[in-house]
């Protein structure tokens, strides 16, 4: 399929990009990080569900990284992976059993309503959580192995395009299989899917645990890159910028989501140096992607498929 | 006859209409059922009284002799009754091939991680299907953009797909034009026979009712005001009055 040298090619140019201009390193591994939420959330848009809280999760695992490593002295970056990813999960399915109940606007406020209870206890809780100053996140072991910070944010640059691949290839098969087809069915008829037997909450709260997952696992990246978590990473902006990249990516597949997460982290960086309106340039971008290219950013690099619901 | 299916009391209103009122109804293994009745009797309202789509204020469903009427939907399918809808249900998004996969998926086992829905064994047995109804050629067809009369018979091969023990079917033949109208109950009735399925089907076309119906029930506000072979049932008088007057 010519999709996979495509993504190939995208993924030696990020590389490429970085030996050109190593302070991209940092700015395409946190992209990568946004890029694991995002595709959460598309996860999700496929099931007709909008998540406005999904940055919850993401700091859910940015904060078991670093308690993690403050509490339990854990150093290794792959048993950070590992907690952080589990912990994550966890919280997705106890929140998900309550929350795939609702659908439309009260699925989404409900998301925002816990994301925004997580980001105050995280706030307040002074003594566990660090408050508003949030918690460092000190630079991870490899396999035993203590290296210089420098090396680690390499390590960690290839580690979150491994996982990034890994999360696409995995995400991909649940897409095609019966699970992933429900979950699209869900959207358009759940009457239908009860009479065929199928449990429409249980299809939903897969989705649910599996994007809570992958926020959880771009957390953890993000926590290690930027060596520090804060409450912010919960706060309602972060989660409607996690449902804005997804759209702006492109929800109709995998790549979607990291192009757009890219996509926003370049303008960010770029634009901000230059003038405090990249607001402007990302919001105008939205709007051309949604008048002029429902497919996404993507769309430009992946030709239309037969099937494809326009 | 063994009884598969049998209603007994079954009341329900909706604000002042009482759409059904003291069903009483039975349905024998391997039987195929007619239920005529004028529009608004409460024919649809009993199949989702059967199916658990809506509970009765009073009166009980069983199936082989267990009680059925507070199951949910989904576990009613599992039991083995599958329903096509008087307004054809589909996964709009999806490919007609899609659909029926979904329903071949279900009756196999939905929770498989990493294997694909596409898969041969189910592509061929939904093709079959599709062919049975002459649908092949609207497989790769996005369901949203199929014409009325044949998204009516996707919705039934979907049931059909099931393999259920009995099928209740929402006027079957209604989206139908009357010269295949024959034609179409011909294989669907050969179908479940093959497959020993049973059958109820809500009907408006006597002359269906009269060629496949083993038995036939007439509705009327609610509740059975008539029944027996579909011969004698229409020579009834009040029957000839009150429903095929109308229908
Ligand atoms: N969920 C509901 N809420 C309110 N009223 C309902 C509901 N379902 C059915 N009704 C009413 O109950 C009565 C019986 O409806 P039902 O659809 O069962 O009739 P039917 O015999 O299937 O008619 P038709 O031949 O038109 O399909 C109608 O008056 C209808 O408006
Ligand atoms: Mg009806």
């Amino acid at each position: 399929m010519p999709l996979l040298p495509l993504a190939g090619g995208a993924i030696i140019a990020l590389v490429a990009a970085t030996f050109a201009f190593p302070w991209l390193e940092f700015v395409l591994t946190l992209a990568i990080a946004k890029g694991l939420a995002a595709l959460g959330v598309a996860i999700l848009l496929r099931g007709g569900l909008i998540s406005i809280g999904h940055a919850m999760f993401f700091a859910i695992g940015a904060y078991a990284t670093a308690f993690a490593m403050r509490d339990f002295g854990i150093t290794d970056v792959f048993a950070l992976i590992l907690i952080s990813a589990v912990i994550s999960l966890a919280a997705g399915l106890l929140i998900g059993v309550y929350v795939v109940r609702y659908r439309a606007i009260f699925f989404a406020m409900l998301n925002l309503a816990i994301s925004m209870v997580l980001f105050s206890l995280l706030s307040k809780f002074y003594g566990v959580t660090g408050g508003t100053d949030g918690l460092r996140v000190g630079t991870p072991t490899v396999l035993g192995m203590v290296l210089e910070a420098k090396a680690v944010a390499t390590f960690l640059f290839y580690a979150s395009i491994a996982a990034m691949v890994l999360a696409g290839f995995a995400v991909n098969a649940y897409f095609k299989s019966p699970l992933g087809e429900a979950l699209s069915a869900v959207h358009t008829n759940e009457i239908r899917l009860e009479y065929l037997g199928i449990p429409v909450r249980g299809v939903l709260l897969i989705a649910y645990g599996l994007s809570a997952l992958l926020a959880g696992i771009g957390g953890t990246f993000a926590a290690m890159t930027i060596g520090h978590v804060l409450p912010d990473m919960a706060y309602w902006t972060d989660s409607g910028h996690l449902v804005l990249v997804a759209v702006l990516g492109g929800i109709s597949g995998i790549g979607g989501p990291f192009v757009g997460a890219v996509f926003l982290e370049l303008v960010h960086t770029l634009a901000a140096g230059v003038t405090d309106a990249w607001n402007m340039i990302v919001g105008t971008a939205l709007l051309g992607v949604i008048f002029f290219m429902p497919k996404g950013l993507i769309g430009f690099i992946r030709p239309a498929k037969k099937g494809d619901a326009a | 006859m063994t009884v598969l299916l049998e209603a007994k009391n079954l009341h329900i209103t909706f604000g002042a209409v009482k759409a059904a009122n003291g069903v009483d109804l039975h349905i024998d293994e391997g039987e195929f059922l007619a239920i005529i009745g004028p529009n608004g009797s409460g024919k649809t309202t009993f199949l989702n009284l059967c199916t658990g789509y809506i509970r009765p204020s009073e009166g009980e469903v069983y199936l082989d002799g267990k009680p059925i009427t507070r199951l949910p939907p989904r576990t009613i399918a599992r039991k083995g009754i599958a329903r096509a809808f008087q307004i054809p249900q589909l996964f709009l998004d999806q490919t007609v091939l899609t659909n029926l996969m979904l329903a071949i998926a279900s009756r196999e086992g939905l929770w498989q991680m990493g294997k694909a829905l596409d898969r041969p064994a189910y592509r061929d047995e939904a093709m079959a299907l599709l062919a049975m109804f002459n649908l092949a050629d609207c497989a790769p067809t996005l369901a949203s953009t199929l014409p009325e009369g044949r998204r009516k018979l996707v919705d039934i091969a979907i049931a059909l797909a099931l393999k259920p023990r009995l099928v209740l079917l929402d006027e079957p033949t209604s989206g139908v034009s009357a010269l295949e109208r024959f034609a179409l109950m011909e294989t669907l009735m050969g179908a479940l026979r093959q497959a020993k399925v049973s059958a109820l089907f809500v009907e408006h076309d006597m002359d269906v009712v009269e060629r496949y119906a083993d038995r036939v029930v007439v509705w009327e506000a609610g509740r059975v005001m008539a029944e027996g072979k579909p011969e004698t049932v229409f020579k009834d008088a009040r029957v000839i009055e009150n429903v095929i007057g109308v229908a």
